[in-house]
């Protein structure tokens, strides 16, 4: 009976199983499909900010994807950012710390930003220094229109600043 | 046996509830030799219960939207809701408690030697059952949207991007957003409700079940077969349960007094501020029964990657326990291994120092404490082969017992 291995019974529980599989491929897809973002969330968008507001000196937050975006307007006396600074004299990061998604705060006395969650702490460029941060923090992809800078778009001064 | 009429004759016939009752309650014997420390497990049970009815509560007036969820907790429920606020302090005192009932739950199976064969199941679902626990936990206390619990959700689910590769996409998927959101707030919401607690169900059937095959442990560690209990033992009901009522009534004592006159125990101030995604509160640290795993995700503050696996593996490896402990002593008890009592009181002195160093902010000396105090958690882990090996040869030089 040897060459009756695949009897009829057998090639109809190989048909459902496979047709099952089928199924359950499908449900798994649609259960990873539902978890993702909405298309709203996706179509964040593109927020468009004038860098000449910031003050010497200063540090302002912009928002955008629902995080902070830290544009930090360097003084000539405060630390050189070789290939970090746009413009020669504006620090554009994302202000969410590369270890565990914390805010770090703008120190103006010390020039540091310092996160509060695991004490890491990053220079005026976005640099880590000290703690657990593992990099730097990020830089959002950015396009430069004259004196506007728009964040989601990554223009040819991104492009160059993440090959260097 | 002589069946009953009625309608329990009439159940019986169709679900064999005689039988199950039996070999649940009235002829599951435990040996004598057990103490308090053994009523935890009860204890276990009854803090789930308190909790899923005073959760059912909660449930009708909390609203899972990220505008709503923060005044729907502490207005609605707190302030409008006719003892609203009991069943809110109820809810999270017990939600607390419950791992402090746990701890010891766990570190009495740890001290006894319960994890060993043949209670390797019963060790392996009530650690799937604790980490259920901590999902649970994890994904209620993001639902009031107070600024600890939104931040406790950022950086937890921030933790999976450090996956390789997939870690990024990871994190959105999670999320179902760039950062944590209605999304986030929606499905953590649908899973703390339904799926949890219903695998909690489904486990600590299983759990209990695997404690009826095998038996319940006792003090000295002595195996004993069904018919030595069945002989020298007393049955689960109603007799252990009499005890266990006692120890209830106590248990209850101390926790309607947290209840009504130490609820603020289990809450923290800066959870009463409502979620703010662009302001990061200056100390964030989880609720205390995650401090110490915590501490140790932190104290190899000078590597990242290293304080990660560190992380993992602290909340992982007590899974592993029956089998880094391979001690042939017959009697299990570390009670009467004395080497392996040291290093178990050294690790209990440990966790309690991880999770008071969880608290304290991360910098200067703090942080090579946590870093040293890290370490020592994982020498317990390393140390149980070590011992078992050192029994091992103890047992063949007719030393031991």
């Amino acid at each position: 009976m040897a060459e009756e291995k695949v009897s009829r019974r057998d090639f109809l529980l190989y048909a459902m199983g496979g047709w099952a599989a089928v199924g359950l491929g499908g449900v798994l897809y649609a259960m990873y499909k539902t978890w993702e973002p909405l298309p709203e969330v996706k179509a964040a968008g593109v927020v468009k900010f004038d860098l000449s507001k910031v003050k010497p000196g200063q540090m302002k937050v912009v928002q955008w994807r629902g995080k902070p975006v830290f544009v930090l307007r360097l003084t000539p006396e405060m630390k050189k950012c070789s290939n970090r600074v746009i413009k020669n004299e504006y620090v554009v990061v994302v202000g969410i710390c590369t270890h565990l998604g914390c805010i770090p705060n703008w120190e103006p006395d010390r020039q540091i930003f310092k996160c509060p969650c695991h004490g890491g702490e990053y220079d005026a460029c976005g640099v880590n220094t000290f703690g657990p941060p593992p990099r730097p923090l990020d830089i959002p992809p950015f396009k430069i229109e004259g004196n506007t800078i728009v964040l989601g778009e990554a223009g040819p001064e991104y492009e160059k600043m993440m090959k260097g | 046996m002589e069946k009953k009429g009625g309608f329990m004759g009439w159940l019986d016939k169709r679900l064999a509830v005689d039988s199950l009752w039996k070999v649940m309650m009235s002829e599951y014997y435990l040996p004598k030799n057990i103490n308090f420390l053994w009523s935890f497990g009860v204890l276990t049970m009854l803090v789930f219960v308190i909790l899923v009815i005073s959760g059912i509560f909660v449930l009708m007036y909390y609203k899972p939207d990220s505008h709503m969820a923060f005044d729907s907790v502490n207005k609605t429920i707190m302030m409008d809701v006719a003892y609203g606020w009991v069943f809110r302090h109820v809810h999270a005192v017990a939600a607390s408690i419950m791992f402090l009932v746990l701890f010891v739950h766990m570190g009495r199976g740890i001290y006894y030697g319960s994890y060993k064969a043949p209670r390797e199941v019963v060790w392996v679902t009530g650690f799937i059952l604790f980490v259920l626990m901590a999902a649970t936990a994890f994904t209620g206390y993001l639902l009031p949207w107070g600024q600890m619990s939104y931040w406790a959700a950022q950086t937890i689910t921030t933790l999976f991007s450090k996956i390789p590769f997939i870690g990024p996409d990871l994190v959105i998927w999670i999320r179902g957003n760039y950062i944590v959101e209605d999304a986030t707030l929606t499905r953590f919401f649908a899973l703390h409700v339904t799926l949890l607690p219903a695998l909690i169900l489904v486990f600590t059937a299983v759990h209990l079940y695997a404690v009826r095959i095998v038996g319940s442990n006792n003090e000295d560690g002595i195996p004993m077969t069904k018919e030595e209990k069945k002989e020298k033992g007393i049955p689960f009901w109603p007799v252990f349960m009499s005890k266990e009522y006692f120890v209830m009534s106590v248990f209850l004592l101390f926790f309607f007094y947290l209840v009504f006159f130490n609820y603020n125990f289990a809450m923290d101030p800066i959870n009463f501020q409502p979620a703010d995604y662009l302001q990061t509160p200056p100390h964030i640290y989880p609720e205390w029964y995650f401090l110490a795993f915590y501490e140790v995700l932190r104290g190899f503050f000078f590597s990242e990657a290293l304080g990660l696996i560190a992380f993992v593996l602290s909340m992982f490896i007590p899974l592993f326990l029956p089998w880094l402990d391979t001690s042939p002593y017959p009697y299990v008890s570390g009670k009467h291994r004395p080497m392996f009592k040291v290093i178990w009181w050294i690790f209990v002195a440990d966790f309690v120092a991880l999770t008071i160093l969880g608290k304290l902010p991360p910098t200067g000396l703090f942080a090579w404490i946590g870093f040293v105090t890290s370490i020592i958690y994982f020498i317990f882990f390393i140390a149980l082969p070590i011992i078992a090996a050192i029994e091992k040869k103890k047992v063949a030089t007719g030393g031991g017992r």
